[in-house]
């Protein structure tokens, strides 16, 4: 319904050519903006209604009773549903090891956190379909539950800046939200999140419909084709440095599909960006030592590198 | 009435501090309004999402930011 609403208004009320680049392109541009901001706006507040009922400190109530593996699976997940914003970051690491998460069931939930997002899968879904969204979310769950297994597995809990273990975490005492009152919050949130978010949106969409319409074909192809064994560790080291949240990144996303590039390095690029920034490395720095932080970004880079070769093999 | 903003100063928290400060001056509340920056201080309250509200000891909420509106129904 949507398609025939765009269609009539591209073609019959402007009155551009249906076989025109610019009318194609126009076409695909308000479908397109018109479907994400819909799917934006129902999907957001459902996660934001979600969210309130997973505070992090319940989720830390959830994995201090469950060791390793199982921890990470649980911790994997629950990064998915619990909100988090990478300034919170410091407390949250030093609550979750001071009740006895082990350290590599903390960083499955660091990793998953950040990089299985919201906004990244409507957007993903909707500019792609469902088949490539849940491909993402899959492989980041993937990649945090292995990621976090290595590390606990290292034995590296003397790389924790010594002042972490002096501390003493309190109880909170937080008054349970009502019903009504998760709802207003969850509304809030929306309408926050999407003034924030809808110029990267718009332009994202602007751009895709640029290519949709007018895209020279095999360009990055010839570089970063299937056959060239190097295109996704490159993808991952061309990804660290770009520090974008989600709605920023699918268009550029969108750019490399539409001209060719196999989901596997696509979606290496996008994790990298999204698990592996520099800003975040600058916070984990004051709960961790070098060593440590080190180790967890190769360990991840590793894990999406793996991930995006699987892909690019199997789809 | 002693208000403290639990937060690692990101730009969350600053906000929540100015609407706090705003709503005690509003209300008319006679109360100290203090940020809290530091780690270990923030952890004694138990908080892991930032920023967060405490009065008089009792943290209020955590992890979102609130209205000028909302807070002021919290100080009454």
């Amino acid at each position: 319904m949507l398609k025939n609403l765009a269609d009539y208004l591209v073609f019959q009320v402007i009155g551009l050519d249906a076989k025109s680049r610019l009318g194609e392109a126009l076409d695909f541009f308000i479908y397109d903006t018109v479907k994400i901001f819909l799917l934006l706006t129902t999907i957001v507040y459902a996660v934001a209604v979600i969210r309130s009922y997973f505070s992090p400190e319940r989720t830390r109530r959830i994995l201090s009773h469950n060791r390793e593996y199982v921890g990470n699976v649980l911790a994997a997940l629950l990064g998915i549903v619990t909100p988090f914003c990478s300034c919170s970051a410091v407390p949250l690491f030093i609550g979750f090891v001071e009740s006895g998460i082990p350290l590599g069931v903390t960083f499955s939930f660091l990793v998953s956190s950040p990089m299985v997002n919201e906004v990244a899968l409507i957007m993903l879904w909707g500019l792609f379909g469902w088949k490539i969204a849940l491909t993402y979310v899959g492989s980041g769950v993937v990649v945090a539950i292995l990621a976090g297994m290595v590390i606990g597995r290292l034995r590296m809990e003397r790389h924790v800046q010594d002042y972490v273990w002096e501390i003493k975490v309190g109880a909170a005492e937080m008054q349970e939200q009502t019903f009504r009152e998760k709802l207003d919050y969850a509304a809030d949130y929306t309408v926050a999140l999407l003034k924030k978010i809808w110029p990267y949106v718009v332009v994202g969409i602007g751009l895709g419909a640029f290519i949709h319409g007018y895209a020279p074909e095999d360009l990055l192809v010839r570089y970063a084709s299937r056959d060239n064994i190097l295109a996704v560790p490159l993808a991952v080291l061309v990804g660290v440095p770009l520090y974008s949240n989600a709605a920023g990144i699918v268009p550029v996303v969108q750019a490399l599909m539409e001209k060719g590039l196999p989901i596997g390095t696509v979606l290496a690029f996008m994790m990298a960006v999204t698990a592996l920034s520099f800003p975040e490395a600058v916070i984990l720095k004051n709960v961790l030592k070098t060593r440590l932080l080190a180790t967890f970004f190769g360990i991840v880079a590793a894990a999406i590198i793996i991930v995006g070769y699987l892909f690019n093999a199997i789809l | 009435m002693k208000i403290e903003i639990l937060g690692t100063g990101c730009a969350k928290c600053k906000t929540l501090y100015e609407n706090t400060k705003k709503a005690v001056e509003e209300s008319g509340t006679a109360a100290e309004v203090l940020k809290v920056e530091d780690i270990p201080s923030i952890m004694k309250y138990g908080v892991m999402s930032t920023p967060a509200l405490v009065i008089d000891g009792q943290v209020k909420f955590s992890g979102k930011v609130a209205s000028v509106v909302e807070i002021m129904g919290l100080l009454s």
